[in-house]
């Protein structure tokens, strides 16, 4: 029965991928080793998909590993064995969470967790920024690496967009305030328009 | 069931915008459940992104079953969760039916190289957001930049660093707390 595996390989993954979508990387390609089900080169391409589609990266994958088995009704097997682990795991936690909200302990914790995890996003931050703002090194290259100026551009162009607005000193005009304002979708299509006008992959 | 649809609709909104996995889905979350909808505070959002690294799953996925579960039960947790991966589904099943170079093509290509760069800026703005809320005293600033300084200098798994943070906090707030009374 080909859906339970596939059902049972996912949620296998889901359970032990700690830490976000790219640590269900290895599984995946021990997945692929094992089952036959997807080739290296096929996760590779997997990968580039996920990166450049929304949505969670796992999820993507899973989606992904499951068409390429099955199609659709393969797609939403791998994807729901996946999420299938979070979910239970998180409901206890959030049920065991709910009753000791008020405990000292607790939030003593969660005095110490919430800069731990603002430092995890700083540094999530900064490798975006290597990705967005540079470009890749070739292979034995080594050193800095090379700036791409367009890209920082409009990083400035952007962040200025975003803030101004909301810096009281300023006296910033109306208009300048309502772009701020603008939901982050409308700056990701700009940006996207700007990468296609200008060629920012080359 | 307005309710579970609407936390259903919601998420797949936000799993839709999101490019680039779990931490570019921050920016969508402050926005939509944060200031528009009122699901969550900022406070409870690290949280549940602290909880995130140490569980098993996506982090996106254990972010929506939260904030659903929190608002609606276990019900409203499953909706968060399926509006989370329902545009993953239908978007990644067209392009693995339909185009199979989509990854190759020189328009996708610079798009995304453009799309990039904003979600850098918008995961910029979530951090100097989350800061504001998080590091309150010279110890939360200690544990913002050591975790930092650690997971961009060493290869250790967050899941470490999390732990440390939580025991830390606990040390200073309620053992040191104590010996200053005695």
């Amino acid at each position: 029965m080909i859906y339970l595996r596939l059902f049972f390989e996912f949620f296998k993954t889901g359970l032990f991928a700690i830490g976000g979508g790219l640590a269900t990387l290895p599984f995946l390609q021990d997945m692929s080793a094992r089952t036959g089900w997807f080739t290296t080169d096929q996760l590779a391409d997997m990968i580039a998909i996920s990166e450049c589609t929304p949505g969670p990266i796992g999820v993507n994958m899973a989606t992904y590993a499951g068409f390429l088995v099955r199609g659709v009704p393969g797609a939403v097997t791998a994807t729901l064995g996946l999420i299938c682990p979070s979910v239970i795991v998180i409901l206890i936690v959030a049920r065991i969470l709910k009753r000791f909200k008020d405990n000292k302990y607790v939030q003593a914790a969660f005095y110490g967790l919430r800069p731990a995890s603002t430092g995890l996003i700083a540094a999530a931050c900064l490798s975006v920024a290597v990705i967005a703002l540079t470009f890749p090194k070739a292979a034995g290259e080594t050193g800095l690496p090379q700036i791409r100026w367009q890209a920082v551009i409009l990083a400035v162009i952007l962040w200025l967009l975003m803030n101004l607005g909301g810096i009281k000193a300023l006296k910033a005009p109306a208009w300048l305030k309502k772009i701020g304002k603008l939901h982050p979708v409308v700056f990701l299509a700009a940006s996207a328009v700007v990468g296609i006008i200008f060629h920012f992959a080359s | 069931m307005k309710e579970l649809f609407d936390l259903f609709l919601t998420f797949a909104r936000i799993g839709g915008l999101t490019f680039g996995g779990g931490y570019a889905m921050l920016p969508m979350l402050q926005r939509e459940v944060v200031e528009r909808r009122g699901w969550a505070t900022e406070e409870e959002l690290m949280d549940y992104y602290a909880i995130g690294q140490c569980t098993p799953g996506v982090i996106a996925v254990n972010t929506a079953t939260f904030i659903g579960s929190k608002n609606r039960g276990i019900l409203g947790g499953i909706a968060a969760t399926l509006g989370v991966v329902f545009p993953s589904l239908v978007i990644i099943s067209v392009i693995a039916a339909f185009i199979s170079n989509f990854a190759d093509l020189a328009v996708v290509k610079d798009a995304f190289a453009g799309i990039r760069v904003c979600v850098f800026v918008l995961i910029l703005n979530a951090v100097v957001k989350l800061g504001k809320a998080s590091v309150k005293d010279a110890l939360t600033l200690c544990i913002c930049i050591a975790v930092l300084a650690a997971s961009v200098l060493l290869d250790l798994s967050p899941i470490v660093f999390v732990l440390c943070a939580g025991v830390t906090g606990i040390v200073a707030k309620v053992l040191l707390a104590k010996e200053g009374k005695k």
